[in-house]
């Protein structure tokens, strides 16, 4: 049994891929010690950022068109997590969510479902009561979301609180504090443990890619989520600019990807907040197709956490089967 | 869930081919004197385009006695300011034309039009946008009070980046106060006519820019003319040999842009993925017809099985076929001869004993396509580490050490280009002083901006275009 007291192997850090990440390498071995922890997320290949940028650019000039669009437009409705976090949320606003999620386009009825509605803990209960009989998911942001400020017994007791509501699904936060100041332990703890209060709910793990400076953090964050157990990793709350970008979305992929090939376990990304038009959700299903393959053109492999873009991605769809523009108004705002 | 793009067809009702295009000479399109001509061909179809010019010697002494007197009675004693606005007015019109010029590479040289819109043209017009703004700075370039121009530039230039190279050539010699005589390789002369249209429709005095297309021969004729002063040439290295040879113990100045084998070093430490990127930019860029092409990959040991298969399942995203297809990455090889060098050489690689693994794509039933192409347990003394394919195919070499590294990259007659990929910037700034390459990129691979000197030293060529240093070709500053 590996302990605490193991004699660490030699050499520098970066020497340490491509072993680590070759299929069927012992993950379990690096959560043993912060040390072990921080040398495998500091050998893990860097991030070059011009490089990342340029490969996201080239990537969204793919043209999609016809059948192609219709598909992904279809694709992009049953990926949508269908949100809304305001304090000022009622129960009447969430209801209306829920009709919304279940029927996109009454107008429409080829449009599928979408994949969930994302809420606070307190109205789980509500969606739960109107998504009652569909296939809709009810996600609940949980552990003192969007800051993630709070103790350990406070967060995991707002998880509990969400999955007794009914939540079939919890998004947590990172400690992007304990993070960002090398505490890498402690956020996988930390999400060890809401993994296991978590049960079989789908755990999403929100890294708050905008906070996190770096695509090097992203990379590494992620990987922090995906050792500790996550289903998805999730770019940001929406609370912090910037929220999802395309460079982002295509360093989480590039790292699904990898912890794929060494696990063989299919982690999801979500990208969320900014994302209002259809023309970026094709964009990042771009993204998803040419860099981790069509095994992730799922919603259990991607999502979008967005409001307004169901509605465009609507109007798209009536667009490509009438060839005529709709207006705003001819779709519920919510 | 499969998806599967659908095609994504660019227009081509942009562009106006005509059955036959003749010679631009002292601003006006005229037939050649002996009246023959030479078909270009759409190398994804194999369809005849348009029959063009073929300029005989004297076709080119027309081209040359005009430039001459445009030299001597507008163009030269023209203040640069006034040179500069001419310039602009070119660069303004290509970006106008954009589409149409874009469109027009694609069929001419069978490009994807992803690359001739997004790459090409923007760098055609930011070229002239440059060089403008040095047509009246020149006595603060560096070379001397009232630095002059040379007069009559004879210019010749590849089918790889048919108006890129126009550009390179044309916009320092004009901005410098030279006439230009151009002539356009033989298998792609479509998109500099269309130059010379935009140069009529920007007023550019007559005489300024001529364009002689033609094969080898107009070349030569060009070449050889007693009334060039300059001889500006990009190309093989064996032509160019033969210029050299041609002009030495002229009074002609020249310089010459060659072959490479460009070294793409990877270390451990890379960015994993932009590397691949970067890999696959090197080599697969423009179908491997690039003269700085990173044509061997120099790998350290340690990742080299890693990088191979990550490669591999990369160039598998990599989409063949129709390059006016918005979505194609691989368009077609731009002529059969060009094909039949890539085979030959590829399958000489394999007899030689290297391991060949080809992208499992589909190629179309008609023109002419090679697809991306890897070839791995290559050493230093096969063909294909040392000649240029000018294809679509990467030779895949390891070494252990930093000084390994240095010696097989190094360890070709040519000197364009190499590419080094590390997260240590330091090691970065050693490389670049240990290669023998007129280019070195850092953690990215043919990236090219007018304002960044480019060329190559030993077999691949000497004098620079672009930048400051790229007026020195076109300047008299002995």
């Amino acid at each position: 049994m590996v302990t605490s007291t193991r004699v660490e192997p030699a050499g520098p850090a970066t020497a340490q891929w491509p072993a680590m990440l070759a299929p069927g390498a012992q993950l379990g071995e690096v959560m043993t010690s912060e040390a072990m922890l921080r040398r495998f997320l500091s050998g893990l290949p860097g991030v070059d950022q011009v490089g990342t940028e340029l490969r996201a650019g080239a990537l969204s000039t793919r043209s999609i068109k016809s059948d192609a669009k219709l598909w992904a437009l279809d694709m992009a409705v049953r990926m949508v997590d269908l949100t809304t976090l305001e304090g000022a949320d009622t129960d009447g606003k969430v209801m209306s969510l829920c009709a919304k999620a279940r029927r996109p386009d009454p107008a429409n009825p080829s449009v599928p479902a979408v994949a969930a509605v994302c809420v606070y803990p307190d109205l789980v209960a509500v969606a739960k009561n109107g998504l009652a009989g569909s296939t809709v998911q009810v996600a609940a942001v949980a552990t003192a979301f969007p800051s993630g400020r709070a103790g350990r017994q406070v967060k995991l007791a707002d998880v509990r609180w969400a999955l007794e509501a009914g939540a079939d699904e919890i998004d947590m936060v990172i400690d992007r504090g304990a993070f960002l100041s090398g505490r890498y332990s402690m956020v996988l703890d930390e999400i060890r443990a809401v993994r296991e209060v978590c049960g079989a709910a789908h755990l999403k793990v929100i890294l708050e890619t905008g906070e996190l400076e770096t695509y090097d953090n992203v990379k590494r964050a992620a990987w922090l989520a995906m050792l500790g157990g996550a289903d998805f990793v999730k770019t940001s709350t929406g609370k912090v600019s910037p929220a999802a970008t395309l460079p982002v979305a295509l360093v989480m992929l590039e790292a699904v990807r990898d912890f794929h090939e060494v696990t063989g376990r299919r982690v999801g990304v979500k990208v969320a907040g900014g994302i209002r038009k259809a023309k970026d959700a094709l964009r990042y299903l771009v993204a998803v197709n040419e860099t981790v393959g069509e095994a992730w053109l799922d919603p259990s492999g991607f999502r979008f956490g967005a409001s307004s873009l169901l509605n465009d991605l609507l109007m798209q769809w009536t667009k490509q089967q009438t060839h005529c523009y709709a207006r705003p108004d001819d779709f519920s705002q919510e | 869930m499969h998806w599967e793009y659908a095609p994504a067809p660019q227009a081509q009702d942009i562009v106006e081919l005509r059955p036959s295009y003749g010679l631009f000479i002292d601003g006006e399109f005229s037939d050649p004197d002996d009246g023959t001509s030479l078909e270009t061909v759409n190398p994804a179809t194999e369809q005849v385009l348009a029959r063009v010019a073929a300029a005989g010697p004297r076709d080119v002494d027309r081209a040359v006695t005009a430039a001459r007197r445009a030299y001597q009675q507008t163009w030269g004693p023209m203040p640069g300011r006034e040179r500069a606005k001419y310039l602009f007015r070119i660069a303004r019109l290509v970006q106008e034309r954009a589409r149409e010029l874009a469109v027009l590479e694609t069929l001419d040289n069978g490009k994807p039009i992803r690359e001739s819109r997004d790459m090409d043209v923007p760098l055609v017009a930011a070229h002239f946008f440059y060089y403008a703004g040095w047509a009246d700075k020149l006595d603060y370039a560096g070379f001397g009070p009232s630095p002059r121009p040379l007069g009559v530039a004879g210019q010749i230039i590849p089918w790889n980046f048919p108006l890129l190279m126009a550009a390179w050539k044309l916009a320092p010699a004009l901005a410098a106060g030279n006439t230009c005589v151009l002539k356009p390789a033989e298998t792609t002369p479509l998109t500099a006519l269309l130059l010379a249209e935009i140069i009529q429709q920007a007023d550019v005095p007559p005489g300024v820019v001529n364009i002689v297309t033609g094969d080898g021969l107009t070349g030569e004729e060009l070449v050889l003319h007693s009334g060039v002063d300059k001889i500006a040439f990009t190309g093989s290295t064996e032509v160019g040999k033969r210029i050299q040879r041609a002009v030495a113990g002229t009074s002609k100045h020249l310089t010459l842009e060659l072959g490479g084998k460009g070294a793409n070093i990877v270390f451990e430490d890379a960015p994993i993925d932009q590397a691949i990127e970067g890999i696959v930019n090197g080599i697969y860029f423009n179908q491997g017809h690039v003269c700085c092409a990173g044509s061997r990959l120099i790998v350290q040991e340690s990742i080299a099985d890693a990088v191979i298969e990550r490669l591999k399942r990369r160039l598998q995203t990599l989409r063949l076929g129709d390059p006016l297809d918005k979505n194609t990455d691989i368009g077609a090889i731009n002529s059969p001869g060009q094909l039949d060098k890539i085979t030959e050489l590829t399958a000489s690689g394999e007899s030689e004993g290297a391991e060949r693994w080809s992208s499992p794509c589909a190629l179309p039933d008609r023109g002419y396509w090679f697809p991306p192409t890897i070839l791995t347990r290559v050493s230093q003394s096969h063909r294909v580490a040392r000649e240029e394919i000018f294809g679509p195919v990467l030779s895949v070499l390891t070494f252990r050490t930093t000084q390994e590294a240095v010696s097989k990259a190094n360890n070709t007659p040519y000197g364009l280009s190499a590419g080094v990929w590390t997260e240590k910037g330091s090691r970065i700034l050693w490389m670049a002083d240990q290669l023998r390459a007129g280019v070195v990129w850092g953690n990215t691979y043919n990236r090219f901006d007018p304002s960044s000197p480019f060329g190559g030293i030993r077999e691949s060529g000497f004098g620079r275009e672009g930048g400051r240093h790229g007026l020195e070709a076109y300047l008299d500053v002995r």
